[in-house]
C-alpha cells in the first residue's frame, strides 16, 4: 500500500485485494451489536472538508469512530480561505495539532495531491486520504463500488459495467473507470457528447475503456449499471436541453429497465434525482438497485482504508 | 563615460570593436588587433584618441541591441510585495532588456494619464530600463467604456500600447471602437484573446486529453482562435493596427498568417514559455506551471516556433507574471495565473531557436528587439549597431549553459517555471544608453 489514497492510481489490483479483504471482516463488525475495534486508538484524524458533504463526511466519521480514533470534522469551507489564507496554510495548522491522518474533500481537482506534497516537504508525513478532488477523483468512492459489485459478482473480471451520466464533471466516474479496470472489468462509459470529458477519445484508448452516445445499444451489453447524478444546473451551462430531454436519453426509466438483463445490478452514488437520471422503479429495484449497499460499504471499506493507511505494516496487513 | 567593447561578434557575423561615449555609438571598427578606428558613417566625428573608460573584452560573446519586452507585469502600483518597478526593472536589465512594456493591470489600473505617468516615471528614478507604460483599453479593464486613450497618449509617458491584458476585450463593438480610435495618434491594441464564453475566469488547463483526465477547466485554443480571427477582421475593416499578445496555438497562428497575406496589419507575439513547455506539465497539479493562455501540447508548441522563425510571430514577449509565494500556494484552480519570464527570456530564446539552427543570432535581434521596439513605436531601441545609434547593447555568451535556481533571481517572487532546467546562452552585459545596468 502507499502512504496516501490521493487517486486510484495508487493502488494495485494486489493492494484492492487486501482492502476488500479488511473490508468484509469490517462489515462484518457493522453487524455486531458492539461495534468498536480497538484497532485506531489514540490515534486522531481530522475530516477537513472544503466543500459540503453529508455522505462522506459521516460515512468517514463512522469508519474513524468504529475503529477507535478521535475523528475532528472540520468544516473549512468559506473560514480560513475567504479569509484568504492559503491551502498550504490552512493545511500545515491543521496537521501541526500533531494529527496522524487527515481526510480532505476539496471542490478543486488536485488539492489533496497538492497538500500531500507540501506535508511531505515539510517532513510531515502523515497519509493524505482524498474524499473527492472537484472532478478528479474519488477513490474511497470507486473501491466502495467495486466492492460491492464484487460481493455481487464473486470477481470482476471479464464483467461489463456501463457508467451513465454527467461524466464531464464526475470525479466518481474517473476513478472507478481506473479501478474496475484495474479489476479485469471492461466499461463503456455513456454521455451526450457535451458530458462526455474533453479528449475523451484519446484518453478512453490509453485507459482502455468504450465510449457510448446511446444508452439503449450498451443497457442489453452490461452486466451492472452505474447512474452518476446530474445537477440540473448544467442545463443553465447549455449541457443539454431539458431534464425531459435527459431522461428520454439517458435516464434509467422504468421502461429502459427491462434493456437490463434480468437481474443485473443498478448502482448510484448518490444523491439522486428521482425522475432525471433514475426513475423511482429502478432506484427502489428489488435484489437489483445495490445504492443502499453501496451506502453500508462505504462504512467497511474506509474502515480498511483508515486501518491499511494508519495501523499499517505494524497491523500485519 | 566612454566605453569600448572589444571583439564582439555584432548580431553573431562580424566582429568588432564597438566605441560608445555619452551614450552613444560613436565607432564600429571591424578590425579588433589594433584599437579602435573609424570605419563607417558620418556619425563617427569624435575619434577616440584618448584612452577609453572603461573596456570590456568581448571575446566570443554576441552583441545585440538592447532587447525589448512588449508584455511584462511590474505588478506597481498595487501589489509591490510581488514586484516593483525597481525590482523588475532590475530583472529586466539582468535579462538583457534596455525596455520594458509595463501592463495595465496593476492596481489602481493603468487607465489614466496620471497613472501611466506614475509608472513612467518610476521606471526613470529606477532607471535601469526603458519603462514604457501600457495604457487600459478600457476603463478599470471592465471592457466596457474606453480609457483615456488619448489623454495617455498626449502624457508624458507617450503611451502607444493599449491592452486589457489578463481580459479580453470581448465586446466587439468596444473592440472596433478602440482601433479606430488610436489611428489618431499610432495607437496598437494589443489583445488578450481569451473568447470569455469559450475559456471562463476558471479556465486553467488546455482542454485536451490531459485535462479531461485531471478534472480541470478546460481552456480550449479555440477561444483564443475566435477572437484572433474576429480582431483580424475588425483591424481590416478600421484599417487599424492589431497586436496579437502571447499567442500559444497553431491554428492562432494560421489565422495570423492569412491576415498578414491579406495584408491585415496585424502583429504577434509569443512567450518562451509557449516556446519550451508543454501541457503535461500540469499532472502534477503544481500552480507554477499555470499560466494564462495555457501551455499548450507539442504540436502547438512546434508551430509557434515554425511561425517565429518564419515571420508570421514577429517577437517574443515575456509575460513576466510575478506572484507572491501565498497567491500560489492554493489549489490549482484558485492558485494565480503566471510565471516569471525576464531573467531566462534569452536563454529560452538561445536554446530553443538558435541552438535548433531555427533562428541565428541577426534573427533574434530581429524578433527581441527590433520588432517589438517598432510595434510599441519606441524610439531608440532597437537600432541597428551602428555609429550614431543610441548605445543600447546586450552582450552574449552564447556557449554558456547553466541551471536556473530560482533562487538566484533578483526578481521579488520564486514563481520561476525554468527552476532546474538547463539553458544555454546566457546575457552577461546589459547597457542602457552606454551605463552599464548589469554585468561587470
Amino acid at each position: 500500500m502507499t502512504r496516501h489514497l490521493l487517486s486510484i492510481d495508487d493502488v494495485t489490483a494486489e493492494d484492492i485485494g487486501r482492502l476488500f479483504e479488511t473490508a468484509a471482516e469490517m462489515h462484518d463488525v457493522q453487524r455486531r451489536e458492539v461495534k468498536k475495534l480497538p484497532a485506531l486508538r489514540g490515534r486522531t484524524v481530522i475530516n477537513l472538508f472544503f466543500e459540503d458533504s453529508t455522505r462522506t463526511r459521516s460515512s468517514f466519521e463512522i469508519a474513524g469512530k468504529w475503529l477507535s480514533a478521535d475523528v475532528i470534522n472540520l468544516s473549512a469551507k468559506g473560514s480560513s480561505t475567504s479569509k484568504g489564507e492559503s491551502l498550504r496554510d490552512t493545511v500545515l495548522t491543521v496537521t501541526a495539532m500533531g494529527i496522524d491522518g487527515l481526510v480532505i474533500r476539496h471542490s478543486a481537482s488536485g488539492a489533496p495531491g497538492q497538500v500531500a506534497g507540501w506535508l511531505s516537504q515539510e517532513d510531515r508525513s502523515i497519509p493524505v486520504i482524498n474524499a473527492g478532488d472537484g472532478m478528479h477523483e474519488h477513490p474511497t468512492q470507486a473501491l466502495l463500488d467495486a466492492y460491492t459489485l464484487t460481493r455481487r459478482f464473486g470477481s470482476l473480471e471479464g464483467r461489463h459495467i456501463a457508467i451513465v451520466g454527467d461524466l464531464t464533471h464526475s470525479r466518481v466516474f474517473r476513478s472507478n473507470v481506473k479501478s474496475l479496470t484495474k479489476l479485469g472489468a471492461s466499461v463503456t462509459v455513456v454521455a451526450p457528447p457535451t458530458l462526455m470529458p474533453s479528449g475523451v477519445g484519446d484518453w478512453s484508448k490509453e485507459a482502455g475503456f468504450a465510449t457510448s452516445y446511446d444508452l439503449d445499444a450498451v443497457l442489453p451489453e452490461a452486466d451492472a449499471v452505474m447512474m452518476l447524478r446530474v445537477q440540473r444546473e448544467r442545463m443553465s451551462g447549455g449541457y443539454f436541453p431539458s431534464a425531459r430531454e435527459y431522461t428520454v436519453g439517458y435516464g434509467l426509466t422504468r421502461s429502459r429497465l427491462a434493456l437490463l438483463r434480468p437481474g443485473s445490478p443498478i448502482l448510484h452514488p448518490g444523491p439522486m434525482n428521482r425522475g432525471l437520471e433514475i426513475s423511482p422503479e429502478a432506484a427502489d429495484a428489488v435484489d437489483q438497485s445495490l445504492i443502499l449497499d453501496q451506502v453500508s460499504a462505504g462504512v467497511a471499506v474506509r474502515m480498511a482504508v483508515l486501518y491499511h493507511l494508519l495501523a499499517g505494516e505494524e497491523a500485519g496487513a | 563615460m566612454s566605453l569600448l567593447i572589444k571583439g564582439a561578434s555584432i548580431l553573431g557575423r562580424t566582429t568588432a570593436d564597438v566605441y560608445v561615449e555619452g551614450g552613444v555609438v560613436r565607432e564600429v571598427s571591424t578590425s579588433s588587433t589594433t584599437g579602435p578606428r573609424s570605419t563607417t558613417g558620418p556619425g563617427s566625428t569624435t575619434g577616440p584618441g584618448s584612452t577609453p573608460e572603461r573596456v570590456v573584452d568581448a571575446d566570443g560573446l554576441v552583441l545585440l541591441p538592447g532587447l525589448v519586452d512588449l508584455h511584462t507585469h511590474l505588478r506597481e502600483p498595487g501589489r509591490e510585495d510581488a514586484e516593483t518597478v525597481l525590482t523588475g526593472s532590475q530583472a529586466a536589465a539582468v535579462g538583457g532588456f534596455t525596455a520594458v512594456l509595463a501592463m495595465a493591470n496593476t492596481n489602481p489600473v493603468t487607465d489614466t494619464a496620471e497613472a501611466a505617468e506614475r509608472v513612467w516615471e518610476l521606471g526613470r528614478e529606477a532607471g535601469l530600463v526603458d519603462v514604457q507604460p501600457v495604457g487600459a483599453v478600457t476603463k478599470a479593464l471592465a471592457g466596457e467604456e474606453l480609457a483615456e486613450l488619448g489623454l495617455m497618449a498626449r502624457s508624458r509617458a507617450r503611451v502607444r500600447v493599449f491592452s486589457d491584458d489578463g481580459r479580453c476585450v470581448g465586446d466587439a463593438r468596444v473592440m472596433r471602437r478602440a482601433l479606430e480610435y488610436v489611428k489618431a495618434f499610432g495607437g496598437v491594441i494589443s489583445q488578450h484573446s481569451q473568447d470569455p464564453a469559450l475559456a471562463g475566469p476558471s479556465a486553467c488547463c488546455h482542454e485536451g486529453p490531459l485535462s479531461g483526465e485531471l478534472g480541470l477547466p478546460g481552456w480550449p485554443g479555440v477561444a483564443e482562435e475566435v477572437i484572433v480571427a474576429r480582431d483580424v477582421m475588425l483591424a481590416r475593416h478600421t484599417g487599424s493596427r492589431v497586436h496579437v499578445a502571447h499567442v500559444s496555438t497553431a491554428g492562432s497562428v494560421e489565422v495570423i498568417r492569412w491576415a498578414k497575406s491579406a495584408g491585415i496589419n496585424v502583429t504577434a507575439e509569443v512567450t518562451p514559455h509557449h516556446l519550451l513547455l508543454t501541457t503535461d506539465l500540469l499532472a502534477g497539479y503544481d500552480p507554477t506551471y499555470k499560466v494564462n493562455p495555457p501551455l499548450r501540447p507539442a504540436e502547438d508548441v512546434e508551430a509557434l516556433r515554425q511561425a517565429l522563425a518564419d515571420g508570421t510571430i514577429d517577437a517574443v514577449a515575456t509575460d513576466h507574471a510575478p506572484h507572491a509565494r501565498h497567491d500560489k500556494e492554493h489549489a490549482f484552480v484558485d492558485a494565480a495565473f503566471g510565471m516569471l519570464g525576464l531573467e531566462t527570456a534569452l536563454s529560452v530564446v538561445s536554446t530553443v531557436m538558435v541552438e535548433s539552427g531555427l533562428l541565428d543570432w541577426e534573427g533574434v535581434a530581429r524578433v527581441m528587439s527590433t520588432n517589438p521596439a517598432r510595434i510599441a513605436g519606441l524610439e531608440g531601441h532597437g537600432a541597428a549597431i551602428e555609429p550614431g545609434a543610441p548605445a543600447n547593447l546586450t552582450l552574449v555568451d552564447p556557449a554558456a549553459s547553466y541551471v536556473v535556481d530560482r533562487a538566484d533571481s533578483v526578481s521579488l517572487s520564486r514563481n520561476n517555471p525554468w527552476h532546474e532546467r538547463k539553458l544555454t546562452g546566457r546575457v552577461v552585459h546589459t547597457f542602457l544608453r552606454g551605463r552599464e545596468t548589469f554585468g561587470g
